[in-house]
């Protein structure tokens, strides 16, 4: 039997994955101690949880427990690592370069650093959504720090050249930080062989609890070092002070856990399911796939259908089926998808986009149920749009003067 | 977020979903909005000539169910209606019936804008004066 509702937006969260609530459970009541207690016995057991953790996060991405900072997530990853860099490395300059398709928590961030005199290089993306290889290193100055570019990205799952992108800052005396939150734990990350220096990710992407990630900082070739944003007791290195969350780093680390050894199979099954769909998305009229197909996250597609609004097109479904729209139409601007307009998409067919984020607990029944009720109601809705009609009857909407608001 | 009943009802059961001819001297055709803003109402007024009464209404949006609500419900409210009281429809009605959030309620402008560029279509054809409306910003 089907159970509805349907979740597919597993780029905004993931369920927590039952095996690692039962790792958890016993932190929160008789092993409650704080890691930092050195002196007794329930500090011990924390700190050994939290060293066992640090371990199996560690080796997801090919990592030392010892380069692993545990945080709050990867907001605050992403802020350590571009601010931490900046602060660290003033005396060799005061660039970076990141670029447009970048997660907020990382544009904001620079943006910040450009009111206290940091210049930032905001490369636009190709229309396949990949950064232009040439374009960066055109950009690298002498003064640059910092490259900050994301593994993955969160709207169209475009999977960026990283170990190119490392080459090239590497050449140019630069460090690379990556915003790894989509990737890491869906598809294979090795920090050595990508020539990541510093990254950062989330466990509640990765079937794990919300509110705990790391940051990955490179000790060796070369080793790195982060300013700390908050001050305090020194845990972590000194690079992030703050009690550790002790049930959520044993849950980060029984999610990375699982994310290892279950990746090849959870992708071979998702991928198929995801490919089913927008197989069957794509021969809908007028339907476009955003997004490089060939350098993509296995779970994620995103569709534009032209001539339907998508958080209209959303309503349609979205009682049984949860999802996530590049259309802004709640918001006060009514400005689409940064992400898709940054491809170059119009604005048409940004607002008319959806991304469907497939998980581990997706079934091919969900699938066939969420093929139908999308193409039910994009047909339906075309019936009703006026330039789905203009479109029909050979009308160029680019040439109509639009009253804009 | 989540939509009223009333919006809910008309995104499900839109009325009115149509065309009528817009070549017609008896048909006003309002095309308001723009596929940039992620919204366009087209709204079609039909009067009987002698009566001045509207006895038909038809709609056709590209927007997000609060849009295609508003403009359902508009049409609802135009027919049987004469064009002076077709005039008189005010977007806060709209907003009121519909429940909308403050968030949406551009989408009840656009519908009473599509109203009102409709008559005037509507009056511009039949060699009458088109009707001067407030400029507002949306």
């Amino acid at each position: 039997m089907l159970k509805l509702p349907i979740y597919l937006d597993h780029n905004a969260t993931t369920p927590m994955d039952p095996r690692v609530l039962e790792a958890m459970i016993p932190y929160f009541t008789e092993n409650f101690g704080n890691a930092a207690s050195r002196n007794h016995s329930f500090g011990w057991h924390a700190e050994e949880a939290v060293d066992y953790a640090r371990e199996q996060v560690a080796k997801l991405i090919g990592a030392d427990a010892k380069e692993i900072i545990f945080t709050s997530g990867a907001t605050e990853g992403d802020n350590l690592a571009i601010k931490g860099v900046y602060e660290m490395y003033a005396s060799k300059g005061n660039h970076i370069i990141t670029c447009t398709t970048e997660h907020k928590a990382v544009l904001d961030t620079c943006k910040h650093l450009e009111k206290l005199g940091a210049e930032v290089t905001y490369l636009e993306v190709q229309p396949d959504g990949l950064v232009d290889l040439k374009a960066l290193e055109a950009a690298m100055r002498p003064t640059t720090i910092l490259v900050a570019i994301m593994y993955a990205n969160n709207e169209i799952g475009v999977v960026q050249p990283v170990k190119e992108i490392a080459a090239i800052a590497k050449k140019h005396g630069a460090l690379f930080f990556t915003d790894g939150v989509q990737a890491v734990g869906k598809i294979p990350v090795d920090v050595i062989a990508d020539g990541i220096d510093i990254m950062a990710f989330t466990a509640h992407k990765m079937y794990g609890p919300k509110g705990v990630g790391a940051l990955y900082v490179r000790r060796k070739n070369p080793r790195v070092k982060v300013t700390a944003q908050m001050d305090g007791g020194g845990h972590e290195r000194g690079m992030r002070s703050g009690t550790l969350n002790v049930p959520g780093i044993v849950g980060f680390g029984k999610a990375a856990e699982i994310a290892r050894t279950d990746m090849e199979a959870d992708t071979a099954r998702i991928s198929k399911l995801r490919d089913k769909l927008e197989n069957a998305l794509k021969q809908i009229d007028e339907s476009y796939v955003n997004g490089n197909p060939a350098h993509r996250l296995p779970h994620v597609s995103n569709i534009s259908f032209k001539y339907v609004e998508g958080e209209g097109l959303m309503m349609g479904f979205n009682k049984d089926i949860a999802l996530s729209s590049g259309s802004a139409c709640t918001s006060a601007s009514l400005e689409p998808s940064y992400v898709l307009k940054a491809l170059g998409l119009g604005d048409d067919l940004a607002h008319s986009s959806l991304r469907f984020g497939l998980g581990r607990y997706t079934t091919e029944e969900q699938i066939n149920f969420t093929i139908k009720a999308v193409t039910d109601t994009v047909l339906k809705l075309r019936e009703m749009s006026p330039l789905w009609e203009m479109f029909k009857e050979g009308v160029d909407i680019d040439s109509i003067q639009w009253a804009h608001h | 977020m989540a939509y009223s009943d009333k919006v809910i009802d008309h995104y499900s059961n839109p009325k009115n979903v149509g065309t009528l001819d817009k070549a017609s001297k008896s048909v006003g055709t309002g095309l308001v909005g723009a596929p940039e803003c992620g919204d366009v109402m087209r709204l079609q007024i039909q009067v009987d000539e002698a009566t001045g009464i509207i006895t038909d209404a038809k709609f056709k949006t590209f927007g997000c169910g609060s849009a295609i609500a508003s403009s359902s419900l508009a049409t609802e409210w135009l027919k049987g209606k004469s064009v002076d009281e077709a005039v008189k429809i005010d977007n806060m009605d709209l907003v009121e019936e519909l429940n909308l959030p403050p968030v949406k309620i551009h989408c009840s402008v656009l519908a009473e804008d599509a109203i009102k560029s409709a008559i005037n279509d509507y009056r511009k054809k039949n060699g009458l004066d088109e009707l001067v409306f407030e400029e507002r910003i949306h």
